[in-house]
């Protein structure tokens, strides 16, 4: 009895606490999405569905921008980290760690600190801008911050190592004698790496879009600082309604829906490749 | 018969020559992102060294170190710094210990409802802060709880505790069972099996899972802001300030964050390896 009991009391405190702050939360959210009211009278659940498809008519500009930023930042990550993870998987030889230690430094900086770096860096008149406008290299009229390329740029800066680490444990994972077989059997580098080593790398690919993907697509960071007017993206509209507005059913209505379309683009990936394989890799 | 032996030699020596060139092309392009990757951070440390006159940081004006004596006298930002660490150092305690009792319950038992424990979990770990954020501040707005210092932690433990409980997992799943019961056939009680044999052996996976802990309230931004009422915290005092321009003092705590976060985990490695 106390034996089938332990288990219990060990999820008890942490179970609870997940409960209490994470799963009724989103109850909570979603009862707001379909309420009436505002801060000064307060909010009444009258069913009002209406929340959804004004949220999605108000707002589809910045939602399909967000999709569409998010799956370009991503594919950039996935191009970019690809090499990387391959050379220090197979080449990286003792140094392996010291490379993934280096791609991790990042890190240990703020996230908003990196961003805020970015916008100096490339400021109109910045340390990098401004040489080059001088040397007559670039159009004076020239700029990066607040462009949509600038928003993707700090996007796919702040998510590569996401990217690195679930491809590179893949690769890791590789057995070399499969590469030397297919070698053996005449395939080509190319055709080794094509048949071979690229499909079983990509469990590592999946796990790493489904890293990147969906905070890239819910960020504002990035596109409140480096982009400008015509750059907001859907995070950036729920955190104005949210605290600046106080437009909670609106804002509830828009983060649900956001949700949704992330959590059932993460369910259908996590059907194909099982749960626990992709928690396994994401946690890694 | 020769010519074709010569032949297949010539093949693998190109091929080789090609493969060594690959290398050296692939081995310059890591180190291109991981110069990229870094820009940021040497910028941001250079210009901790920036003998600016005003308030404003933005041109090299030559090299100076005063700003390392000077590190506390934007007082609102020394609170914010304080803010940041102390929750971070309670969101990593409490998160640790909460965390490292599911980690231990997943990976020693099969037990009904693991299924939807896990489920919760993984939403935990991968729905978008945007959300998390937005959600809890609802939670907490429908009960008409004020926004402060205190939501933050509340906040910090909830994002983080799965990260710790899915390192202590995977950890004792690598475990024998058996050493446990041995513990206990030599009797030793549950707790006392606990705390002499289990917790030693799962030790750097509840300090990986804590590291990460750390790392992770001290770095959140977005789930923080909604979060937050008027308390500033490090990243969201930088964020407000940036308007005006950010002192050097942001720089150097940013930059002595850096260099104690670096120090740690190089010092966990070597504790690490030296172990093995």
């Amino acid at each position: 009895m106390r034996r089938r009991l332990a288990p219990y009391a060990l999820i008890l405190p942490g179970g609870l606490w997940l409960a209490i702050f994470f799963v009724v939360p989103m109850v909570v959210m979603l009862s707001f999405s379909l309420m009436q009211g505002d801060v000064v009278n307060g909010f009444s659940l009258t069913w009002h569905w209406q929340n959804y498809s004004e949220a999605l008519s108000d707002y589809d500009d910045q939602l399909i921008r967000s999709l569409v930023y998010g799956v370009i930042a991503t594919a950039a990550c996935i191009v970019l980290a690809y090499p990387v993870a391959y050379w220090i998987a197979f080449r990286g030889g003792a140094r392996k760690t010291t490379f993934l230690f280096l791609l991790l430094l990042p890190f240990f900086v703020s996230f908003v600190l990196r961003t805020f770096s970015w916008k100096f860096l490339l400021a109109d008149d910045g340390i990098v801008l401004s040489p080059l406008k001088h040397a007559g290299l670039l159009p004076q009229d020239f700029h990066v911050i607040a462009t949509g390329f600038a928003v993707v740029a700090g996007l796919t800066y702040n998510y590569l190592p996401f990217m690195v680490l679930p491809i590179y444990v893949a690769l890791e994972r590789v057995d070399p004698k499969m590469i030397e077989a297919a070698q053996d059997l005449y395939a080509s580098p190319a055709q080794a790496f094509a048949r071979v080593v690229f499909p079983l790398s990509l469990p590592g690919v999946f796990a790493g879009v489904l890293m990147t993907f969906v905070p890239v697509s819910a960020d504002y960071v990035n596109a409140t600082v480096l982009g400008g007017t015509n750059n907001t993206m859907i995070g950036n509209i729920i955190q104005n309604l949210y605290l600046v507005n106080n437009d909670y059913p609106q804002a509830a209505a828009l983060s649900f829906t956001l949700m949704a379309i992330l959590l059932i683009g993460i369910f259908l990936y996590a059907r194909a490749l099982g749960t626990e394989d992709v928690l396994e890799v994401a946690t890694r | 018969m020769t010519s074709v032996a010569a032949e297949e030699s010539t093949g693998t020596a190109s091929r080789r020559t090609r493969g060594r060139w690959g290398d050296r092309l692939l081995f310059g392009y890591t180190w291109l992102i991981i110069v990229w990757l870094c820009l940021p951070i040497a910028v941001m440390i250079a210009f901790g060294f920036n003998d600016t006159k005003g308030r404003l940081n933005l041109t090299w004006q030559g090299f100076t170190v005063k700003w390392y004596g000077r590190l506390f006298s934007v007082p609102d930002l020394t609170t914010a710094l304080v803010n940041s660490l102390t929750i971070a150092l309670v969101a990593t305690a409490v998160s640790a210990v909460l965390g490292t009792l599911i980690g231990l319950a997943l990976g020693r038992y099969r037990f009904r409802g693991q299924g939807a424990l896990n489920l919760v979990q993984f939403a935990a770990i991968s729905a978008p802060e945007t959300v998390m954020g937005a959600s809890l501040l609802s939670f907490f707005v429908q009960l008409n709880v004020g926004r402060g210092y205190w939501t933050i932690v509340i906040a910090h433990i909830m994002f983080s505790l799965s990260f710790v409980a899915v390192t202590v997992r995977s950890r004792v799943l690598t475990l024998d069972p058996a050493i446990d019961e041995a513990a206990r056939d030599l009797g030793a009680t549950g707790w006392t099996a606990f705390r002499l044999v289990t917790l030693p052996m799962i030790f750097p996976a509840v300090l990986a899972g804590g590291l990460l802990a750390f790392a992770l309230s001290i770095d959140d931004f977005i789930i923080t802001s909604f979060n937050s009422g008027s308390t500033l915290t490090f990243p969201l005092w930088i964020w407000g300030a940036q308007k005006n321009g950010l002192p050097p003092q942001v720089n150097v705590m940013g930059t002595l964050i850096f260099v104690a976060g670096v120090l740690l985990a190089v010092g966990n490695a070597l504790l690490a390896r030296r172990r093995r």
